[in-house]
């Protein structure tokens, strides 16, 4: 039995854990909703169109809130089309107003549609006896329901847009930790790679006026930038045996260098509004182009690392180097393959993040190594090489991201937040200590 | 000589692994200042028992006296305080850290937290001479040869005053030389009342060193004695479960002509101007004592160092051998003497051990043809008699011997023209040797030409046609026809 939970726990730790994690955020989190706008419209409508089917009398009552404009213009798309519709927005002396006037008019009313703010309003009490002119108009309001706001779908799509950048970084750090090493350098690349685009739009793509081949050009050359400094890193730690640890320490360094140098210490904001495109847009059934992209390199990361040469090979030099090359693994060409792209990924959170901000500056992606060594180490990879999975580190960078927003949700401050980040990114290397050691008794 | 006050008692010692029954009620008594061997095949259970008596396992059945009094060890500590000493195969050496330092590891007598480092230091001196050598105290052990670090390993057991000392495989990487004088080091703890259990796979130490024998078979007792009551014949039936006509399989087959020509090979001054050839069909013998250089030149060979000089030739091409993936290509394949650290990767699984040289011919645009890699994997497992839980089963989990199978399973799959294999029944048991000689066998009568290094002189011997003896990177001599020479030919050269 005990083994059979730490076997699950092993496939499944990870997964287990958010699952729960989400549940508990769920329960505190539950609230009584009321839907707004379009979704408050369709209920309405169709409440309206059972009782009223033909030639509704309606009037729309909002107070100038938010989302107003989409409720009365859902309702005028959804009622019939011989319903006659009128509208008032204002405080609640203007409702009042309009059915007096209404009532003087003799004009008969079916419908008042409300919002969930306007139907509490006094002067609908009792309509009967303050209007009798007005006919038996009947009130319609969106009911309200109870439901989690941590399980609302702008929620959770927020929580995979901010993550969306440590995430797709993780995906290089895991081929880079699998095979052994450690790559320090991806939160100053993430800088830098959003320095050089903004930089290279305002200076060669045209500034505000940028084309989307110019901003596209922009962006791959960033990129590639980044992942040539990844390279030369890589160079020094295969060729000449520095550290990993040391080389990709030094390039943090140099790398959040030149962004402040080139970004003169400044926020880099001449780009076209289009340029969001990436970082906010959400084409693909609503959900953000950043998740999307995330979700595909997700997938291909993971078939390389299941199904192809290249990612047995790095699961390979990682577990055992010496024998990985005596057995025909051509090791460096295999390492320097994991720095490159670990750079190149690097680059890519900071053309994301640039995207998602509308600026390129120096102070992007800072601690980020950590918050993605951190995703990496929680998804169940060894930081000793050899072992790990990509999707994994998925449920560690999820993991982070749905206690961080969860404990926003509940109003947790932001230096106890770390402090219960920083535990529970303990608490899950020692949950997989334990599994892989089998309770702890066989250490040493 | 045998006093017979039971120093040790075990009896009817059961425990068992997920999966696994490794002992069902076996019983060991060793008298004090004897010395019994332990034998059996690999997964016979030794080990295990072994662990047991150390304390690293805990039985689930059965008892274990010491000079009479009933012991339940819960951990190493407890063992080695009640004078149970366990020297592993695998040395547990702090490498960075000096002879001294290693000795007291763990058993410091601080005080006020300072380390009293002349009483530490003279009381090393004195277990070192005790054991009848010098060692430099004061360097890492990581400098000291393999032999001097087991010096150390022995002065560190001395250390706790053992009432008796368990010794796994203690020879395996020692020279000729280095092994008469851990015999002799051997008899004088004998004398000094130990008790000493040896185990060995190496018929001839057991008969030179042990008063008694113990065999273990599938987890039982399977049979022992006094030792000179005992043949080899019989020692090997009780190991094996049955008679085995004869050590080494017979070949057939003829050498035919020269496939690799190795000519005026260099590196520093480990390998010298080293020159054979090897043909058609044929097993070469490189042999020599430890240190001669051997492994050295194989790793030449298969382009795992870099050479100073010297030219290899494959039926008199020219070969590039700049990294092991060249000399893979090249059709040259190497078993590492070295299996755990070199030979494969003990955290993954058989299968991904065994692709691992495949890969190239078992996938398609970068894509691992699983389904292939598993069909030749497992037509390979079948003809070595690989046992395991899985194909997913990590290779660490298995015993020695099975090991050395997936070695030999994934090279097997290269189909490489040339295979060297360096110590490849180093740790092995007897059956296992057998089926691996017969292995080889196949491979020469399949064409194939062999490079074996080993230190073994019978097996040498037994399995070569040509030897070719190595000393200080140099080679000493050509023995033609392995079958008529005797252990003393090969040792002139190797010690000349």
């Amino acid at each position: 039995m005990k083994l059979n939970f730490f076997d699950f726990s092993g496939r499944h730790g990870m997964a287990l854990v958010l699952l729960l994690l989400c549940l508990f955020f769920s329960g505190v989190t539950l609230t009584e909703q009321s839907p707004s706008g379009d979704a408050a419209a369709r209920q309405v409508a169709t409440s309206v169109r059972r009782q009223f089917p033909e030639k509704p009398q309606v009037l729309v009552v909002t107070s100038g809130q938010p989302g107003d404009l989409e409720f009365f213009d859902g309702l005028v798309r959804d009622l019939p089309a011989t319903a006659k519709i009128t509208r008032v927005d204002g405080e609640p002396s203007e409702a009042r107003a309009a059915l007096i006037n209404r009532a003087k008019g003799g004009d008969k009313l079916d419908v008042i549609a409300a919002t969930s703010v306007t139907a509490a309003w006094l002067v609908f009490g009792d309509l009967k006896t303050d209007f009798p002119g007005l006919g038996n108009p009947r009130l319609f309001a969106p009911k309200s329901y109870r439901w989690p706001n941590f399980l609302k779908p702008a929620n959770l799509l927020n929580i995979a847009n901010q993550i969306a950048v440590i995430a797709i970084v993780a995906i290089g750090m895991t081929l880079v930790i699998i095979a052994g090493g450690i790559d320090l350098s991806v939160g100053s690349l993430i800088a830098l790679s959003a320095v050089l685009v903004a930089r290279f739009i305002r200076d060669y793509a045209g500034g505000t006026g940028a084309s989307g081949l110019g901003m596209l050009l922009a962006a791959i050359a960033a990129i590639v930038l980044c992942g040539g400094l990844g390279a030369f890193t890589g160079w020094m730690i295969i060729g000449f045996g520095v550290p990993p640890f040391i080389g990709t320490l030094a390039l943090m360094l140099v790398g959040s260098g030149l962004a402040y140098l080139l970004a003169s210490g400044q926020s880099i904001y001449q780009i076209p509004e289009s340029f969001v495109w990436l970082g906010r847009g959400a084409d693909l059934w609503g959900l953000p182009n950043a998740v999307v992209l995330m979700g595909v390199l997700y997938g291909l990361a993971h078939v390389l690392m299941s199904r192809m040469t290249l990612g047995r090979y790095l699961y390979a030099v990682g577990g055992n180097r010496e024998a990985a090359r005596l057995a025909g693994v051509p090791v460096r060409r295999v390492l320097l393959f994991a720095y490159v792209a670990c750079a190149l990924l690097a680059g890519l959170g900071g053309v994301i993040m640039a995207s998602q901000l509308k600026s390129g500056s120096a102070t992007y992606g800072s601690m980020y190594e950590l918050y993605v060594i951190a995703a990496v180490v929680v998804g169940g990879t060894s930081l000793s090489g050899g072992e790990g999975r990509m999707f994994g580190t998925l449920t560690g960078a999820l993991t982070i991201a749905v206690i961080q927003n969860g404990m926003n949700l509940t109003n947790v401050e932001s230096y106890t937040q770390k402090v219960i980040l920083g535990l529970v990114i303990l608490g899950s290397v020692l949950l997989d200590r334990i599994r892989t050691q089998g309770g702890g008794n066989k250490v040493g | 000589m045998t006093a017979s006050v039971p120093v040790l008692e075990m009896r009817g010692i059961v425990k068992s692994f997920p999966g696994v029954k490794a002992l069902r009620g076996v019983d060991l008594e060793l008298r004090s200042g004897e010395v019994l061997a332990l034998v059996g095949e690999n997964g016979a259970g030794k080990s295990t028992l072994m662990s047991i008596l150390g304390g690293a396992h805990a039985p689930e059945s059965g008892t274990l006296s010491l000079d009479g009094h009933f012991f339940n060890f819960q951990s190493p500590h407890e063992a080695r305080r009640a004078g149970v000493a366990v020297i592993h195969q695998e040395f547990s050496l702090v490498p960075s850290l000096n002879a001294v330092e290693n000795i007291f590891l763990g058993c410091e007598s601080s005080r006020f937290g300072f380390l009293p480092r002349t009483a530490e230091r003279a009381k090393a001196a004195d277990l070192f001479r005790r054991l009848g050598v010098e060692i430099d105290l004061t360097v890492p052990v990581r400098q000291l040869t393999i032999a001097r670090q087991q010096l150390v390993e022995i002065a560190r057991a001395l250390a706790s005053e053992p009432r008796l000392l368990v010794m796994d495989e203690p020879t395996t990487a020692l020279s000729t030389h280095e092994v008469e004088r851990l015999f002799s080091i051997i008899h004088d703890l004998k004398k000094q009342g130990i008790g000493l259990i040896y185990i060995s796979h190496r018929l001839n130490e057991i008969y030179s060193l042990a008063d008694r024998v113990c065999v273990l078979r599938d987890g039982q007792n399977a049979g022992g004695g006094a030792i000179d009551k005992i043949n080899r014949a019989q020692l090997i039936s009780m190991m094996v479960g049955r008679a085995l006509a004869d050590e080494f399989p017979s070949r057939t087959t003829l050498p035919g002509e020269v496939r690799l020509k190795v000519e005026r090979l260099r590196r520093g001054k480990v390998v010298c101007e080293v020159s054979f050839e090897v043909r058609r069909g044929e097993v070469l013998a490189l042999t020599g004592l430890m240190g001669a250089g051997r492994t050295e030149t194989a790793r030449l060979l298969f382009g795992a160092d870099p050479r100073d000089s010297g030219v290899v030739r494959l039926d008199g091409r020219e070969l590039r051998l700049g990294s092991p993936r060249e000399a893979i290509a090249e059709g040259i394949g190497l078993l590492t003497e070295d299996r755990k650290q070199q030979g494969l990767v003990l955290n993954h699984s058989v299968r991904e051990n065994f692709g691992l040289p495949n890969l190239a011919r078992l996938s398609r645009g970068g894509f691992i043809a699983k389904e292939k890699e598993g069909l030749e994997l497992s037509v390979h497992a079948s003809r070595l008699g690989i046992k395991t839980a899985g194909w997913e089963q990590r290779v660490g989990t298995l015993s020695g011997g099975n090991q050395q199978k997936v070695v030999l399973a994934k090279w097997l799959a290269r189909d490489c023209e040339v295979l060297i294999f360096d110590e490849p029944t180093r740790g092995i048991d007897v059956g296992a040797k057998y089926e691996i000689y017969t292995l080889m066998n196949e491979l020469v009568a399949a064409g194939k030409s062999i490079v074996m290094i080993s230190s073994e002189l019978p097996e040498v011997l037994g399995m070569a046609d040509r030897i070719v003896v190595m000393r200080e990177g140099r080679v000493t001599g050509e023995i033609p026809n392995a079958r008529t020479a005797t252990q003393e030919d090969v040792l002139r050269l190797a010690v000349a």
